[in-house]
């Protein structure tokens, strides 16, 4: 298996997609989510967000104190779809 | 894999059921998770990334990474290491993303169950289990939720003896505290305990507080009340390094949650990175349960955890290496070698210092983050402060967030302890109680005891860092660094 470290375990995203995305000139951490799809698999960010905040830090010299982490939104974590919506299935 | 006999524990497991994975009968009990289960038959892949089809296995083991996920009876994404084994149940590895079905009735509307209380309490650990207890005490109607088969949160794996005083069970084991507690809970004729119930988000309607939750995956239920604590705990520190997704590489409590709630051994042979008391006590717990642990790598120059915990291990002939951290995991479908490297003045690996251990676990101990997403849906005020272990919700002193209504305690509050989580929740509880008129004001006196007990217990050289971090969270307190 080649060597990988990866920081979003969910869509499968690692330390260099990051590192190459703010080397191109993506700093904000929105839109790291919505281009690398960090934070958007089934746990939502629970791993990767603190990860990708640090890596954010070094690069662009800020604080992670003035890094606001991406927005939370419902459901925080993954629903069957026909639970939300009804079904008769069961 | 399964132990059978330990110093600490006795483990009492339910009746034998059969499970298929990928076809095959496996052995299993009741009261266990398929997770368990599968690792204890020596099955550690529990599925195939999406996009570069790694090998997964457990990493947190609470439901939190959802790097567990399996086809479960044909229905895919089903956190394994949360969902218990039942008789006969179909286990397949999942490959990826599943395709949506290409055929489906379209769905009936159907009312979501609707259960009424004045306090909702989400999370049934240390924290919950006190906030509960004592908002029903003070007369308010509870209702706590936890998305955990079992009450006790992360103290059903806690084998060591607590500080502090005799009333915060001080010498008393903290699997036995989460019986006690939860004992004194199950007493409350004002309280109802919901489990395998996971809360996915927090609404204002009207006067009232909406807490949607999800009963064993498939229930939709409609918790209502005026008050909601949020007591969800928190969630084990990933850190980068080569294969760090590799089956064999778990959190720390992950590895207690098998070997100490479960009696399943992890593996044979273990390095630990990080030597705090977490990295430290799992240390001593693994060779109670007779694991190997061949050595603790530990980035900092000095071990972080208590002088008398690492005197301990070393005692036991395990080798703490300082200035020292993990390159890469080694082996193809699971962990077989873990290499090391010592550090420079600028935390850059030294080339030539690289040592391999064979080990078939690497355990992360680096540290937890506090678990606010609900919080944070909900439009509480976040604010990052180190000290406290990353962002955390701004509070008052009685554990109020600065949405009104919405209270927060344990390690959801601030990475702690859970003497000090009890304490917040016994706060929280209260000053809920109150908030809402429930309570009258003699119970006042029961929160200033409990802010007294708190700064008592953060005095101490550990806890001053923890009380520096409380007074950046508090509201209209210092400003971050």
């Amino acid at each position: 298996m080649a060597g990988k470290t990866i920081v979003c375990r969910c869509n499968d995203v690692t330390v260099e997609e990051i590192e190459a995305l703010i080397d191109s000139g993506v700093t904000d951490i929105e839109e790291i989510k919505r281009l690398l799809r960090v934070g958007m698999g089934p746990c939502q960010g629970r791993t990767c967000i603190p990860i990708v905040i640090s890596i954010l830090a070094r690069k662009t010299g800020k604080k992670p104190e003035e890094i606001a982490p991406p927005k939370a939104r419902v459901p925080v974590r993954p629903v069957r779809v026909e639970v939300i919506v009804g079904g008769a299935d069961e | 894999m399964r132990l059978n006999e330990h110093p600490v524990l006795r483990f009492e497991r339910g009746r034998e059921v059969t499970i298929y994975f990928e076809g095959q009968p496996i052995k299993a009990y009741e009261g266990e998770t398929i997770a368990t289960a599968l690792h204890a038959a020596g099955i550690r892949v529990l599925n195939y990334s999406p996009n570069k089809k790694r090998p997964r296995g457990l990493f947190c083991a609470i439901g939190k990474c959802s790097s567990c996920l399996m086809v479960v009876n044909g229905i895919p994404n089903v956190r394994s290491c949360i969902t218990l084994v039942e008789d006969g149940m179909r286990i397949e590895r999942q490959h990826g993303r599943s395709r949506l079905p290409t055929k489906a009735k379209p769905p009936e509307f159907k009312d979501a169950k609707v259960v009424k209380a004045d306090i909702i309490v989400i999370g049934g650990g240390p924290a919950g289990l006190m906030a509960a207890i004592h908002a029903s005490r003070a007369g308010a109607k509870v209702v706590l939720i936890d998305e955990n088969p079992r009450l006790g949160g992360q103290l059903v794996k806690q084998t060591h003896k607590f500080f502090g005083k005799r009333e915060q069970f001080a010498g008393v084991r903290g699997v036995e505290i989460a019986k006690i507690l939860e004992k004194e809970l199950r007493k409350s004729e004002n309280a109802e305990v919901f489990l395998e119930t996971s809360a996915v988000g927090i609404f204002q309607e009207g006067e009232e507080k909406l807490v949607l939750a999800v009963r064993k995956e498939r229930e939709l239920i409609e918790f209502r009340g005026r008050a909601v604590i949020v007591a969800t705990g928190a969630m084990e520190r990933m850190i980068p390094f080569e294969n760090n997704d590799l089956p064999g590489v778990y959190g720390a409590g992950a590895i207690q949650t098998l070997m100490n709630t479960y009696g399943v051994k992890p593996g044979d042979r273990v390095l630990i990175v990080g030597a705090g008391n977490v990295g430290l006590i799992l240390a001593y717990q693994l060779i109670q349960a007779g694991v190997e642990v061949k050595a603790i790598v530990e980035a900092m120059p000095k071990v972080g955890g208590y002088f008398v915990h690492a005197a301990k291990v070393r005692r036991l002939g395990v080798p703490i290496l300082t200035r020292h951290t993990i390159l890469r995991a080694e082996g193809r479908e699971k962990v077989e070698r873990a290499v090391v490297a010592q550090l420079d003045e600028n935390w850059m690996p030294i080339t030539g210092t690289e040592k391999t251990f064979e080990v078939d676990v690497i355990a992360l101990a680096v540290g937890l983050r506090p678990s606010i997403e609900l919080l944070h849906q909900a439009g509480c005020q976040i604010k990052f402060v180190r000290e406290l272990g990353g962002h955390v919700a701004v509070r008052d002193g009685w554990m109020e967030t600065t949405v009104r209504g919405i209270f927060v305690a344990g390690d959801s509050a601030g990475i702690e302890e859970a003497t000090t989580a009890m304490l917040e929740g016994k706060i929280a509880g209260i000053a809920a109680a109150l908030r809402l008129g429930i309570a009258d004001e003699s119970w006042v006196e029961e929160i200033e005891k409990a802010q007294r007990d708190l700064d008592e217990f953060r005095s101490g050289p550990f806890g001053r860092r923890v009380a520096e971090g409380i007074r950046k969270a508090l509201l209209g307190g210092v400003a971050g660094e």
